[in-house]
């Protein structure tokens, strides 16, 4: 026997704390558990010593008082009567509202700069690369106020708009953009099924919802067939009437109407207004964003090696079925993370809200709120918990995906 | 086969053929036009579009910078002169603004006579730091490096000569206690020690030291506060401080994010998480509201101080991140090797895991960096002046009314240069560190 023991006999020692291995990790966590409780219990102690010397309270009752200021974007019903806690709930909606508008176009425009940037055409390759490293080089928050500033001192003014012969048109007769904002038409419902508007909304998605359902399915059976017979039999105009007819008959049964903005008096009225600040943000904040997911999908296409490629012409698939089949799932593998990363940076970003005055959760429920009130430690608190919650969750969601699509390795 | 081939041969060449040059298709600029520009219609199509793009580009912006009107006081002066020279209405630049507001853009109301600090502290900060960038200088540069710091906050906000001395000599201290203390008590007790006399040091004797030294020897330069500190030097300034001292803040955080120690590795993540999960301006926001509430009544430190720390912070968590991704990359060979050679956690760490897994973390942080410099911008939302709330205030001001391309170009143009250069730098850090020959 030549293992190694302890010398017998002698018990415990109290110098084995630190220099066993075995006690050592013990001893350290222990150490560090009462230093982190002892400063937690100090941070807690000042907090509540300054309370009680400001004469404040910690307490969340605020949230039902009336909040007495106005938001001038909402997307639900608001007014200065109501509470606080519907005003942050108009924020988080603005919030999520630019930051799902914000995503949507960063990734168009991130997907064709990244596959442009792989162009062989010189020219179209360089100007991408400018317009990646431009981007990415420079403060977003240089970009969000360069933007407002172009969209409030260099449009014309709706009084331009006027007149037999006025020095400003709209664009197709349809878009007016304005110093004040863009108006774009609005489709309302004339004989419309809920009185609130949200739910007829919600019917028209749930019809398109059930429509691509049904489509998805026809694409499943002829894929079917296709794998039986040899033959795939013609679907595109089912598809194509399963996307457009139910639909369009219940936008009809409702009346639906395009409302197309006017000059009426000094301002335009009709249509929907999107104002200059979010206008700005999110197009700042697509373009900021665009770059960094352009970089992430040139990444990925160049991560799928040329050999994929070749195998697959060797099996003799054609190139839209090899960059279906072979490429995009090898290239989503290597995009997929750090892009919905870059969607987690870009609704972090739009608490830049700030610079032009974009009524999100940190504006109203960080910002108006905590001034009204007085209850910044309240209000900060539950601010990042929605930050916090909402990155948890996304980077959850993102966790579960990864771990799907994974090669699976021994 | 290859006898009736030898038959059928009546003629066997037997000099060389000269080489000729290749087809002119083949070759030469034709060749890359060809290949780059032209190879099919749709590139042709994208070769016109990116043509006609750049030349709207170019045709709006060179005659209006080239022909941009350097001197002026105000942008209503500035408009006229563009009368007198192009006519009416020619789109020309004001630059004049960037000219009469030079100075403030660079130092902020740092005070005009005093300027020499800061542009001093600059070439300081150039010397400090090119030794630790570039490895062919000469390595005693590097104690320069390590005094650098002292120095330029000396510089930068004035005051008595011996308050810096006095912190640095904590420093010292602790050095000492290490070097002559620890052999003696053991390498832990040495490292406790080693801690704690500078705290105390720096906590009981350093405000005394230096007030007496003060006192005898009266050195120093007119203080200046941090409020009036601004633009590109108050961006700079954080930045750098930001970038010090998050790196080994991050490497710290990444090896408690992966150590076996269950308290340490969960309080790292939660750290990492939550600093992660919430956006910069909340945090700052956190850091000027909220900070009286959790310190002691009656404590108030600088504004700046605050945000550096909660900069430093911020993307120390970022750093922890890309230092993981790094420490994962690496074979667990090379963990089980160090543990076979018999080194400790602390310097298989040091000799083994981290210079690999910094090595390949490397475009990692220094775009960490990057985000951190742009992020330096945000602090304009908490009152201070940065180059942002600078050019705001320029803009509302009653002689540049309305003139925002010029200034925000300029301030564009200086960050694209700082944040371009590092990461060409990141680029060339990568190239000199390649191992594996291709």
């Amino acid at each position: 026997m030549t293992t190694m023991t302890d010398p017998p006999g002698q018990g415990f020692r109290l110098s084995q704390l630190i220099y066993d291995t075995r006690y050592r990790s013990m001893t350290i966590q222990v150490v560090a558990m009462i230093l982190l409780m002892l400063l937690f219990s100090w941070l807690v102690s000042n907090t509540i010593h300054n309370l009680q010397n400001l004469g404040k309270d910690f307490d969340f009752g605020f949230l039902s008082q009336p909040s007495g200021y106005d938001i001038n974007q909402r997307l639900i019903e608001y007014n200065s009567q109501s509470t606080h806690g519907r005003a942050a709930l108009v924020g988080i909606i603005n919030t999520v509202l630019v930051a799902f508008l914000g995503c949507a176009l960063a990734t168009v425009l991130g997907v064709i700069a990244g596959v442009l940037r792989l162009s062989s055409n010189w020219l179209v390759s360089r100007l991408m690369a400018v317009y990646v490293e431009g981007f990415r080089n420079v403060p977003l928050l240089l970009w969000i106020v360069l933007i407002f500033a172009l969209m409030t001192e260099s449009t014309p003014a709706p009084s331009a708009f006027r007149g037999e012969d006025p020095d400003s048109t709209m664009l197709f007769d349809v878009i007016a953009i304005t110093n004040r904002g863009v108006y774009i038409p609005a489709i309302h419902f004339g004989t419309p099924l809920f009185t609130n508007g949200f739910f007829n909304w919600l019917l028209v998605l749930i019809v398109l919802g059930a429509s691509i359902f049904g489509i998805q399915r026809l694409r499943h059976w002829a894929t079917e067939k296709q794998e039986a017979t040899g033959v795939r039999p013609t679907t595109w105009y089912f598809i194509l009437g399963l996307l457009v007819i139910p639909t369009a008959i219940l936008m009809v049964l409702m009346g639906a109407f395009w409302d197309i903005p006017s000059l009426q008096g000094f301002n335009f009225g009709g249509g929907i207004h999107l104002r200059n600040s979010l206008i700005a943000l999110w197009l700042a904040l697509s373009l900021y964003t665009g770059a960094f997911i352009a970089e992430i999908v040139r990444g990925g296409i160049l991560a799928v090696s040329k050999g994929q490629t070749e195998a697959a012409y060797a099996l003799g698939l054609r190139p839209g079925t090899t960059m279906n089949l072979v490429i995009l799932p090898q290239a989503m593998r290597v995009i997929i993370p750090p892009l919905i990363s870059q969607f987690l940076n870009l609704t972090k970003n739009s608490s830049l809200a700030i610079a032009v005055g974009y009524m999100d959760v940190r504006s109203t429920l960080g910002g108006i709120t905590i001034n009204q009130t007085g209850r910044e430690l309240e209000g900060m608190l539950l601010l990042g918990l929605f930050y916090l919650v909402l990155s948890l969750l996304i980077s959850g969601a993102m966790n579960i995906y990864n771990s799907s699509v994974k090669l699976k390795e021994r | 086969m290859s006898e009736t081939h030898a038959q059928t041969v009546a003629y066997v060449r037997d000099s060389m053929v000269e080489q000729r040059e290749p087809p002119l298709s083949q070759s030469g600029a034709y060749k890359w036009i060809h290949e780059n520009l032209l190879s099919s219609w749709v590139n042709v199509l994208l070769t016109i579009v990116s043509l006609w793009v750049i030349w709207v580009a170019l045709s709006h912006v060179v005659p209006w910078a080239a022909l941009g009107i350097w001197s002026a006081d105000s942008l209503a002066q500035c408009r006229e002169i563009r009368d007198e020279i192009y006519g009416a209405g020619a789109s020309v630049a004001c630059w004049a603004v960037i000219g009469e507001r030079w100075n403030q853009l660079l130092f902020g109301f740092y005070p005009p006579e005093l300027y020499w600090r800061p542009v001093l502290a600059f070439v300081v900060f150039l010397m400090a730091i090119a030794p630790v960038l570039f490895a062919s200088l000469p390595r005693k540069m590097l104690w320069g490096s390590l005094l650098a710091p002292f120095v330029l906050f000396w510089l930068i906000w004035g005051g008595s000569a011996w308050m810096p001395v006095a912190v640095a000599l904590g420093f010292v201290l602790g050095w000492a206690v290490l070097r002559f203390a620890g052999p003696a008590i053991g390498a832990l007790g040495g490292l406790i020690l080693a801690i704690v006399v500078p705290v105390l040091y720096w906590a009981f004797v350093a405000g005394p030291l230096a007030g007496g030294l003060a006192a005898a020897i009266p050195i120093g330069l007119e203080p200046v506060g941090s409020n009036d500190i601004g633009g590109f030097m108050l961006a700079t300034i954080i930045g750098v401080s930001g970038i010090v001292l998050s790196l080994p803040l991050g490497i710290v955080l990444a090896l408690g994010r992966q150590s076996d120690l269950f308290i340490i590795n969960k309080c790292s993540v939660i750290f990492i998480e939550v600093i992660r999960g919430v956006p910069l301006i909340v945090w700052l926001f956190t850091a000027s509201l909220l900070l009286n509430y959790f310190l002691p009544p009656g404590t108030n430190f600088d504004l700046m101080l605050r945000v550096i720390i909660m900069v430093t912070l911020f993307s120390s968590a970022y750093i922890a991140e890309v230092v993981r991704g790094g420490l994962a990359a690496l074979p667990k060979g090379q963990y089980e090797a160090a543990d076979a050679l018999g080194l400790d956690y602390w310097k298989s760490m040091r000799l083994i895991i981290l210079p690999q897994a910094l090595k390949i973390s490397i475009p990692g942080i220094v775009n960490t960096f990057i985000g951190l410099f742009k992020d330096t911008t945000l602090v304009v939302f908490i009152g201070l002046l940065d180059p942002i709330g600078l050019s705001n205030a320029i803009r509302a001001s009653t002689e540049w009314n309305g003139i925002y391309w010029e200034l925000f170009v300029f301030i564009g143009l200086c960050f694209f240069v700082f944040c371009f250069s590092m990461g060409r730098y990141s680029l060339f850090l990568e190239k000199k560190l390649r191992r594996e020959h291709r």
